[in-house]
């Protein structure tokens, strides 16, 4: 479960600070579904940087099951960003070098878990999006929806509590963003997962239990 | 999957890899060739060296030439100068004209002689396995035939008794003067020294029973150009030596470092040079302490002049010098640059891949990738491409080696001082030397015009002698660069020090990397 208190963001600005979130309060239950939404510079990736522990805020405090992301280093965040919390990608951001398989992996390399598991959980990953057949196959070789999946694949592949996804349908045509919603929905159900989404589509934010705006760095619940 | 990574991105961004990996590639392969034709260098040096100081010379001494104090007429002459000065009577009387033939054993001009209880103490210096000294010595003939002197006198003192006759206006001359060069040495003494780099060709050499003894060795050259062989009699010095043996040079030099060895104290009393040594030649215990025995035995022998052989490659001339002075300037200053060059390069090229990859180290860093993993993974990336680079530069480096192994240039060197070389230049000088005494000894015998002519015949003959004498002393020598692993292991090491560095740079910048302004950067 995530506990905000009081969360303020500011970036140095040209003369002065830009402020991105601005004492947010909020709490987002185990097992959610959750839709940020809100203008473009109205601090939705920042929350969700703040969310996703990539970030530390400027005043405030953030627990997520009671670790302070506020207060670790940078190491123990990153263990858990590793254990705990999955990331989509608007531009997917597969490694190009890498097959679909071997991206997936990528995600289980800071787990330390052995080649041939993590071979073994990376084929039931992909398998689990729709892709098991395209394991061996480059980025550059697939289809954006199926790149989308093989970023979907990654980001659960470690079994996360959290998925955070920024705007996992932004570069995808309609009938793909459905498949690909179809998708985060279905791995929410089936797995209990606390799922944020970022979107700028309605359509998207629609199918989420809970709707955030945010605006000016400040939250508030559509109703 | 640092492996499959790390193959991958080496694969994947293959332009990257081969612009780093030839970069390296001609960087090693630069090294290589230049150490290795540094090494060939430095050990055709060591051959021309070994020619006139002999195998296993480590240190030589010697004693320095003081400024010349002669005075006078007699400076043209100078401290080595020949001159031959023939009374009256000398010679044997053939109609108007006298036959003379002299022969003189001196020490050449720019040699000095130190004591031979040098020796005694350069042996008592801790550190030095073997000494021997030698006396090294020109001899000088002189043959024709002169104006009767006794007639010229006569004709003198005619004049002053009122008569007066033509005679000593006659005046022609005709001599021929030959030079040779004589080393004495101690008969069955230590391998040291010149005569370390000899083999017996003919007869025998000289023994410690051969003290004393009128017997000389020949270079086996010098004999076959002479036409003297084994069992033949040589006159030197004005006596004439059985020739018991002759020597060739083991290495692929020409001659020997002289042209006839003789028993040292034979050479000591025929030069009068009574306990006098012109080189004592040193073995030291250890090579790697040959600069402590040089201060060592320059401490004992505080006028002396003590070179190591790094001090006397420094006076290998000819082309073997410029081939090492060019080796040693151009050719480790283009292995620098080219070397940092190709340094610069894989660092510019990592740090652009690390910029250009900053998304995907984002993303790694998203997704729980520690900063030392990522960083790994960049550094190992590099010094992949360093190896490759690395293995590459090696086999073009051999490749390169053995093409000059193949093409082996002739280099010449000579020693441009001391030893032989001092005798060379010395030769040189004598002639000059000896056409003035010729001239200075005119007035003597009274022949002023014929004398003239003299001279002029005499110093053509000499300057024959130091051009014989030249070409003797210079060795030709084809270069062979060597490969040692060790050029190897540490043209691999540099490729991997290449690699390790542009890695630690560019693992530097990756791990600077915030995973939320990567992945910002590039939304």
């Amino acid at each position: 479960m995530y506990t905000l208190k009081n969360l303020t963001k500011q970036y140095p600005g040209k003369g002065r600070k830009v402020t991105a979130l601005n004492d947010v309060t909020l709490d987002i239950p185990n097992g959610q579904m959750v839709a940020i939404q809100g203008p473009t510079g109205g601090g939705k990736s920042t929350l969700l940087q703040m969310l996703g522990a990539l970030d530390r805020p400027t005043s405030g405090t953030i627990e997520l099951d009671k670790s302070s992301l506020d207060k670790l280093g940078d190491k123990k965040l990153g263990g858990l960003r590793g254990k705990e919390i999955g990331f989509v990608f608007q531009g997917f951001n597969l490694i190009p070098t890498l097959t679909a398989q071997e991206n997936v992996e990528t995600a289980l390399v800071p787990l330390g878990v052995p080649a041939a598991e993590r071979k073994e959980r990376a084929v039931k990953a992909l398998e689990s999006v729709g892709l098991g057949d395209r394991g061996d196959h480059r980025p550059a070789e697939l289809s954006g929806g199926q790149q989308q999946r093989v970023a979907i694949a990654r980001a659960i592949v470690k079994e996360p509590e959290v998925l955070l996804a920024d705007e996992p349908t932004g570069n995808l045509d309609e009938e793909t963003r459905d498949e690909i919603m179809d998708v985060l929905e279905g791995l929410w159900r089936e797995r209990g997962l606390t799922l944020v989404i970022v979107t700028h589509d309605s359509a998207v934010a629609r199918r989420a239990q809970r709707r955030l705006h945010i605006k000016q760095g400040k939250v508030r619940e559509v109703s | 999957m640092f492996g499959t990574y790390l193959r991958r991105e080496l694969l994947g961004r293959r332009r990257q890899t081969i612009i780093i990996a030839i970069g390296m590639a001609l960087a090693i392969a630069l090294v290589i060739i230049v150490n290795s034709v540094a090494a060939g260098v430095k050990n055709a040096q060591a051959e021309v060296l070994q020619s006139v100081y002999g195998v296993g010379t480590d240190i030589t001494v010697t004693q320095p030439v003081s400024a010349p104090t002669t005075t006078g007429g007699d400076a043209a002459g100078g401290q080595g100068g020949q001159r031959f000065a023939f009374g009256g009577n000398d010679g044997t009387k053939s109609g108007t004209s006298r036959k003379v033939d002299s022969s003189r054993l001196s020490v050449g001009f720019g040699t000095n002689t130190l004591a031979d209880s040098a020796l005694a103490k350069v042996e008592a210096t801790s550190g030095v396995t073997g000494a021997s000294a030698v006396l090294s010595l020109t001899n000088t003939s002189f043959s024709g035939t002169l104006p009767d002197f006794s007639q010229g006198q006569q004709g003198g003192r005619d004049a002053q008794g009122g008569k007066s006759t033509q005679s000593g206006g006659t005046g022609g001359s005709s001599f021929s003067v030959n030079s040779f060069s004589v080393m004495g040495i101690t008969p069955g003494g230590k391998a040291v020294g010149p005569i370390a780099s000899t083999a017996l060709a003919k007869g025998r050499t000289l023994t410690s029973s051969d003290k004393g003894d009128k017997v000389a060795v020949l270079d086996a050259s010098y004999a076959k150009s002479k036409s003297l062989s084994v069992g033949g009699t040589l006159n030197i010095g004005g006596k004439d030596f059985t020739i018991v043996g002759t020597v060739k040079p083991t290495g692929s030099d020409s001659a020997t470092a002289s042209n006839v060895y003789i028993p040292l104290d034979v050479a000591q009393t025929l030069s009068s040079e009574a306990n006098k040594v012109t080189t004592i030649y040193v073995s030291a215990n250890s090579a790697s302490d040959v600069d402590g025995l040089k201060a060592s035995l320059q401490k004992t022998l505080p006028k002396a002049t003590v070179s190591t052989q790094a001090d006397l490659a420094s006076s290998v001339s000819g082309s073997l010098g410029s081939a090492s002075q060019l080796v040693s300037n151009l050719g480790t200053w283009l292995s620098v640059i080219v070397l940092a060059a190709a340094f610069l390069i894989a660092i510019l090229f990592t740090i652009s891949g690390v910029t250009r990859r900053t998304r995907e180290f984002g993303t790694l860093k998203a997704i729980g990738w520690s900063n030392g993993r990522i960083v790994g993974q960049v550094a190992g990336e590099s010094v992949v491409q360093g190896v490759i680079g690395g293995v590459v530069g090696v086999v073009v480096g051999l490749a390169g080696v053995f093409i000059v192994n193949v093409v082996s240039p002739t280099l010449t060197g000579g020693v441009s001082s001391g030893g032989i070389g001092g005798a060379l230049a010395d030769g040189a000088r004598r002639a000059f030397g000896g056409g003035a005494g010729g001239g200075s000894a005119a007035p003597t015998g009274g022949t002023g015009g014929g004398f003239g002519g003299a001279g002029a015949t005499g110093g053509t003959g000499f300057g024959g002698a130091a051009r014989s004498a030249a070409s003797s002393a210079t060795t030709q020598v084809d270069l062979s660069a060597p490969i040692t692993v060790w050029i190897i292991v540490i043209a691999v090491g540099l490729a991997i020090v290449g690699g390790l560095l542009a890695g630690a740079i560019g693992g530097w910048r990756a791990s600077r990397l915030r995973p939320a302004e990567a992945l910002r950067s590039v939304q």
